[in-house]
């Protein structure tokens, strides 16, 4: 099944600000809310996402109950060289999703 | 004087009222998608495909359509081959006239029969991932085509009954669709737009739901709204609504998946 949607340009000149945009499927189920029985449903969320490029950690974020389900961060990097970046997500009951996407730097 | 007075705001009151006696249906050049009711922020999650969440359940129903299912073990691949040439047009089309019940069937019906008649698979149940996923991948090989349902002649009794439907009062708000969406769709209603009611992008992402939905889920929020009992999802009444509705919204192009607020 089909969980990240990640959006990096194919090439950059160096020196380049790139916007890199992620979106990644996720319930994002807050932890504050009732059944119709009443019960509490248990919170299940992702917790981390990070962004490493050519192995060097370039973003990170920390997510909480009000952020919407399926989330999508978008952030600014300097294309400095190319390579990959490596995207990671890490939640609640063992949630951890990786992609990757590579960029041509000339 | 005072009874000319009474006269005069008598007939002043019969001219106000005149647009909520008689719906006017809306003339095709001033009709509009509710995707130019959005504020650019949401427009622009909807034109990005790696923003739009929905994208997320086309993906999964490209991976439903190839997987082998059921007794039979057929994928949806093993008849229709690649979608993207079978199936373009197909969304638009919809709903479409069946000949083993005898009426309209929607697309999220005839994905249903085709699991049950040719894959001998369990059907799907409404609103759920799968066959929400499945929908919106079949639907989004019609993008950008025109919308062309309700052409078929055997179809023309189901048309009117869903339009006899989107003008009854109904509720103890004793509204009609046509209230809203004929009448009074360049104004809002607590800050949203009303909206026309076209429904050229389902399924689609409703930030609301947080999650994608299809045009009965969307129907059946309508008429909790105006405090009617809402027909349940499959409904043939609902069917026969979206049939109106698609056939009011002929000829503009599909969206699928749209992003609405």
């Amino acid at each position: 099944m089909a969980s990240a949607l990640i959006n990096v340009p194919k090439k950059a000149k160096r020196g380049d600000v790139i916007e890199i945009k992620t979106l990644m499927s996720h319930i994002m189920e807050t932890g504050f809310r009732h059944t119709a029985t009443g019960e509490l449903i248990p919170r299940d969320i992702i917790t981390s996402f990070s962004c490493r490029y050519n192995g060097e950690e370039i973003f990170r974020a920390d997510l909480f109950p009000a952020i919407s389900a399926n989330p999508f961060i978008a952030f600014f990097t300097t294309a400095t060289e190319s390579g990959t970046f490596e995207f990671s997500w890490i939640g609640d009951r063992g949630f951890s999703e990786t992609a990757s996407a590579s960029i041509i730097v000339e | 004087m005072r009874w000319i007075g009474t006269i005069a705001l008598a007939t002043l009151l019969n001219v106000a009222c005149v647009p909520f006696l008689f719906a006017v249906e809306i003339p095709p050049d001033q009709r509009r998608s509710g995707f130019s009711f959005m504020a650019p922020d949401n427009q622009a999650i909807q034109n990005d495909d790696t923003a739009n969440p929905g994208m997320l359940w086309v993906l999964d129903g490209e991976a439903l359509w190839k997987s082998k299912i059921g007794a039979a073990d057929k994928s949806c691949a093993d008849c229709h081959n690649d979608a993207s040439s079978s199936m373009r047009g197909v969304a638009a089309r919809y709903p479409a006239f069946d000949t083993k019940p005898g009426r309209p069937v929607n697309l999220e019906q005839r994905i249903n029969l085709c699991r049950a008649d040719h894959q001998q698979a369990t059907p799907l149940a409404y609103e759920s991932r799968d066959l929400l996923a499945l929908t919106a991948f079949v639907a989004q090989q019609s993008r950008g085509m025109p919308i062309e349902a309700g052409a078929d002649p055997q179809l023309e009794p189901f048309v009117a009954k869903g339009r006899e439907l989107f003008m009854r009062r109904q509720g103890q708000l004793n509204l009609s669709c046509a209230n809203c969406h004929d009448d009074n769709w360049d104004k809002r209603l607590a800050g949203s737009a009303v909206t026309q009611g076209h429904p050229t992008g389902y399924p689609l992402y409703r930030l609301e739901w947080q999650s994608l939905g299809s045009l009965q889920r969307r129907l059946r929020a309508c008429i909790f709204g105006i405090r009617a009992q809402p027909y349940d999802i499959g409904a043939p009444e609902l069917v026969e609504l979206e049939l109106y509705l698609m056939s009011r919204a002929r000829g503009m192009p599909m969206e699928t998946p749209a992003v609405r607020p």
